[in-house]
């Protein structure tokens, strides 16, 4: 299948300094990839490049097989900037059915798409009087205009709530199920190993990482914890047959790599008989994330 | 294309509704066309022209500076504004081209100009109708007033645009906004004055003054209306010189400006990087 979106060797300089560096990425059509990294790893200046509000300085773009920016790659193009922002002297509605004749689309679903994001109530009221979380939603709404190919969502949940942010997740599981590509970026690590299918650290405008969670997690091969509670009074026994462990009262702590988990487990079975509980911590989702994202010898 | 820009022009006639721009260049316009008519209806007699000549004539003097002024208002905020607000970017990213955004506010800008010029314009011509039943002599005049107008407050919207777009900030576009009114319409036309007098009809009077008068868009509307009309006489200022000057150079200039400052308007705003 051809991806919807290709990005090789892209290099993004300001004034000299380099903000994205020989970067290289595909999205496949309904392929749900998340963009993490720190505040200032580039995150926002790949999308407006995706978008061709500003040029690449060296590589190539190409978004539904045309130049970002082109009238062709805007028609099948959805964003929703960090910050949505509309004039606060319209109302919900006006803005939205702005944004469909843009689009050439018919202004009567309108409401339906304020419906579908929960709007509906405040539809005729002026956005000056929404909230940040309202004028999120209106955001969304407008990204949902025409089926585009390629939704690009510079951190679509923040000023959320955790209902709401549930489902949004519902939604773009829709489109993505219709075969929209969607890229979003986020903070929002736990949200986003549920809701996507692939995931893009970077760090300092390079590409440190991409793949599943699971992917990274086995490639970051970071110590998994296990706790291990005792039954009363045979803590000694245990630490004595795990002497790796580290003993508070009838808990001990473990710590282990990827690779001997399993010959542990097996140890830790065979003392079955003295043991309340096991629990296996794997590394954090943060864990795995600051692995990758310091790699470049933070 | 049409589609989009009629869109755009929809949704900024509503925002200026809202603004109250549509109601504050009404009033502005009948109020002071109505305290002109009232001021210059008194010479009427002396001259021997129709009512609503004279008042074409000071209306003249009064739209030079005003239609301009009401532009520029309107217009300085179109680009710094979605800038400063952060909706620039997100509509980039719509399929309309940005000399479609921008021929869209022009459009809905111009028609609120025209709706406040031809209430003003109207309010003034009823009154002299009123007090002079002989004043249709004068509609002709009116009419020319009429459209030059609107193509004097197209050019300034256009100005308008292009600092806007220059600017990225709405404070600053609104400085450059003021300062552009007063060069080109009150210190211009003092510098010429003194160059004028300097001169004391030498060759500049002669050749370089006519030009000058020509190059700038106020000046142009001044002349050709001035130029047209029967009451040259019931006003001073440029009108000696309007009888200089063929009647097609000011109209050339009058239909030049528009298109000059709406194409400088259109380069200056591809040239913004949201």
């Amino acid at each position: 299948m051809t991806p919807i979106l290709t990005i090789s060797h892209l290099t993004k300089r300001f004034d000299g300094v380099a903000a994205l560096t020989d970067l290289s990425v595909s999205v496949a059509a309904g392929e749900r990839v998340a963009l993490l990294g720190h505040n200032g790893a580039g995150k926002s200046t790949l999308m407006k490049i995706i978008l061709g509000l500003i040029p690449a300085t060296e590589g190539s773009v190409t978004v539904c097989g045309a130049a970002p920016g082109s009238a062709e790659a805007r028609d099948q193009v959805a964003y929703l900037p960090e910050n949505a922002a509309f004039h606060p002297a319209l109302t919900g509605l006006e803005q939205i059915t702005h944004y469909l004749r843009l689009r050439g689309q018919d202004p009567a679903v309108a409401t339906g798409l304020l419906d579908r994001v929960g709007l509906g109530h405040a539809a005729r009221r002026r956005i000056g009087t929404y909230s940040k979380g309202m004028r999120q939603r209106v955001g969304l709404a407008q990204a949902l205009i025409g089926r585009p190919r390629l939704m690009v969502l510079d951190e679509p949940t923040s000023g959320l709530d955790p209902v709401s942010r549930r489902d949004f997740y519902t939604l773009l599981d829709g489109m993505a199920a219709d075969g929209t590509a969607i890229l979003l970026s986020s903070h929002a690590l736990t949200e986003v190993e549920a809701r996507t299918d692939r995931i893009l650290i970077l760090s300092k405008g390079r590409l440190m990482a991409t793949g599943s969670m699971a992917d990274l997690r086995r490639a970051a091969d970071l110590p998994v914890q296990m706790h291990l509670t005792a039954i009363n009074g045979y803590a000694t026994d245990i630490a004595a047959a795990l002497p790796a462990a580290i003993r508070t009262g009838a808990d001990l702590r473990l710590t282990c790599t990827q690779g001997e988990k399993l010959d542990l487990l097996a140890r830790i079975t065979d003392l079955r008989p003295k043991l309340a509980d096991v629990e296996i911590v794997p590394p954090s989702l943060e864990d795995i994330y600051t692995h990758y994202s310091k790699r470049d010898g933070q | 294309m049409i589609r989009r820009i009629l869109a755009t022009a929809h949704v900024e006639f509503r925002i200026a509704l809202r603004n109250r721009w549509v109601a504050i260049a009404i009033a502005l316009m009948v109020v002071f066309s109505l305290v002109l008519s009232a001021a210059g209806s008194a010479p009427t007699g002396q001259l021997g022209v129709d009512a609503l000549s004279v008042t074409v004539a000071s209306l003249t003097s009064l739209s030079v500076y005003l239609v301009p002024l009401v532009a520029l208002l309107m217009s300085f905020d179109a680009v710094a504004g979605e800038v400063e607000r952060g909706t620039l970017p997100l509509l980039l990213t719509y399929p309309a081209g940005r000399a479609e955004l921008l021929a869209g506010k022009g459009l809905a800008h111009l028609s609120v100009l025209s709706l406040a010029v031809v209430a003003g314009y109207g309010a003034a011509a009823v009154a002299a109708f009123w007090t002079d039943p002989g004043a249709a002599e004068g509609l002709p005049a009116l009419w020319r007033l009429t459209w030059t107008s609107v193509l004097l407050g197209a050019t300034f919207l256009g100005a308008g645009y292009a600092l806007s777009a220059l600017s990225r900030r709405p404070s600053g576009a609104a400085g450059l906004a003021v300062g552009l009114w007063l060069g080109l319409i009150v210190l211009y036309d003092l510098g010429l004055l003194a160059a004028v007098v300097a001169d004391k009809g030498g060759s500049f009077t002669e050749h370089v003054f006519p030009r000058l008068l020509l190059a700038n868009p106020a000046d142009a509307f001044r002349l050709f209306n001035l130029a047209s009309a029967q009451a040259t006489a019931a006003a001073a200022g440029v009108g000696g010189a309007a009888a200089t000057l063929p009647l097609w150079q000011s109209a050339l200039s009058i239909f030049l400006w528009p298109v000059a400052a709406l194409a400088l308007a259109v380069t200056a705003f591809r040239r913004v990087t949201p």
